[in-house]
């Protein structure tokens, strides 16, 4: 495998990460592959998908594990520390600051008549990326079962999410080394 | 430290440890909790602040922020945040320095297998608990469905959906 052709100071791990978090609008992951891979080339394609894959695997928000794995992997600790202020720390005032508006502008009817629409299209969004996923290779096999339990444990009967991981992953990566013999 | 900021710390550490491909994915337990076990806020106000966090830049765990903001100022922000990133990212950094040896290793395919279903699963259910929070008439329940559809079937901005929610809700109709 090719290495990274660049290796970033922490400072430079800071800045990029302040940009792709206050560019990412409904999404920042393409953002991030967009720095990584095309504009700055710290991963290559190979590496990206290697990470993302990790990232995905590991609990938290994927795009936060991809800050502290990018920072990690060229300055340990204190990068990992740097790209994850980066991309937290804009978009954390940010959004305050919109929260504080909503406050105090929220009650005017018009304003709590818009957001009534954009809380129902932010919702669209989220159903459609649980579709987008449900379409994946990996559930057109009797593995989807577990889909469904997840899906009939969690938003019908309302388990507790803990427990019911703790049962359900146990459960269902057995059957994945079951399946593949 | 006082009651809700001890009770925010505990609370979303532990969901940071459970929250697998992300906050999308744990939003049916954040629900959960914030809603119905703590009664923080109304299911409205927990829309409401998604919403309000997905329309606004950078990682959408923001809502959490949001959400310790509305209960404790924002010293309830500053710990609701910090609580949902700190045992994950320590997680990650341990796993991301020893990463490399575990490549093409058969257990590593294994897990994956048995976790994307799982997470699928979680990821409708977050959809489905969000769509009945947010929507309360018809309209509403039009525009989540149209806005899906139309990111399933087109490359449109997920910002211009946002938008023309707005528009449709400040006319009036949602």
């Amino acid at each position: 495998m090719s290495q990274a052709v660049l290796v970033p100071s922490t400072a430079e791990l800071f800045l990029r990460f302040t940009q792709v978090g206050v560019s990412g609008f409904g999404g920042v992951m393409p953002w991030a592959r967009r720095m990584l891979v095309e504009e700055r080339r710290w991963l290559n394609d190979e590496e990206f998908s290697e990470t993302l894959s990790l990232c995905q695997l590991l609990p938290g928000p994927n795009i936060v594990n991809m800050a502290v794995c990018v920072g990690t992997r060229f300055r340990g600790a204190r990068g990992a520390f740097a790209a994850l202020m980066g991309l937290m720390c804009a978009p954390f005032v940010i959004v305050l600051v919109l929260g504080a508006l909503f406050t105090r502008y929220g009650d005017i009817p018009a304003i709590s008549a818009a957001f009534r629409g954009i809380s129902a299209a932010a919702a669209g969004l989220v159903v459609a990326m649980g579709l987008k996923m449900a379409a994946s290779p990996r559930l057109r096999s009797p593995m989807a079962v577990f889909a469904l339990a997840a899906f009939a444990g969690i938003a019908l009967a309302r388990l507790p999410l803990g427990p019911f991981l703790l049962a359900a992953i146990p459960a269902s990566v057995a059957s994945a080394v079951w399946r593949s013999r | 430290m006082n009651g809700p900021l001890a009770q925010l710390a505990l609370d979303f550490s532990l969901l940071s440890l459970f929250a697998v491909g992300g906050v999308i994915n744990v939003l049916p337990e954040l629900h959960r909790n914030v809603v119905e076990v703590r009664g923080w806020m109304s299911g409205a106000e927990f829309a409401q602040l998604f919403a309000l966090a997905q329309a606004s830049p950078g990682p959408n765990i923001l809502v959490v922020s949001l959400i310790g903001w509305k209960v404790a100022g924002l010293a309830g922000a500053a710990v609701a945040t910090a609580a949902v990133c700190a045992p994950s990212c320590l997680v990650t950094y341990s796993v991301a320095r020893v990463w490399q040896r575990f490549r093409g290793a058969r257990w590593r395919k294994w897990v994956e297998d048995g976790l994307v279903p799982v997470t699928v699963g979680l990821m409708l259910a977050g959809g489905y608990l969000i769509t009945l929070a947010a929507d309360h008439s018809a309209v509403a329940f039009a525009i989540t469905a149209a806005t899906a559809a139309a990111v399933l079937m087109t490359r449109v901005h997920p910002l211009w959906l946002l938008a023309a929610g707005g528009v449709i809700g400040l006319a009036g109709w949602a």
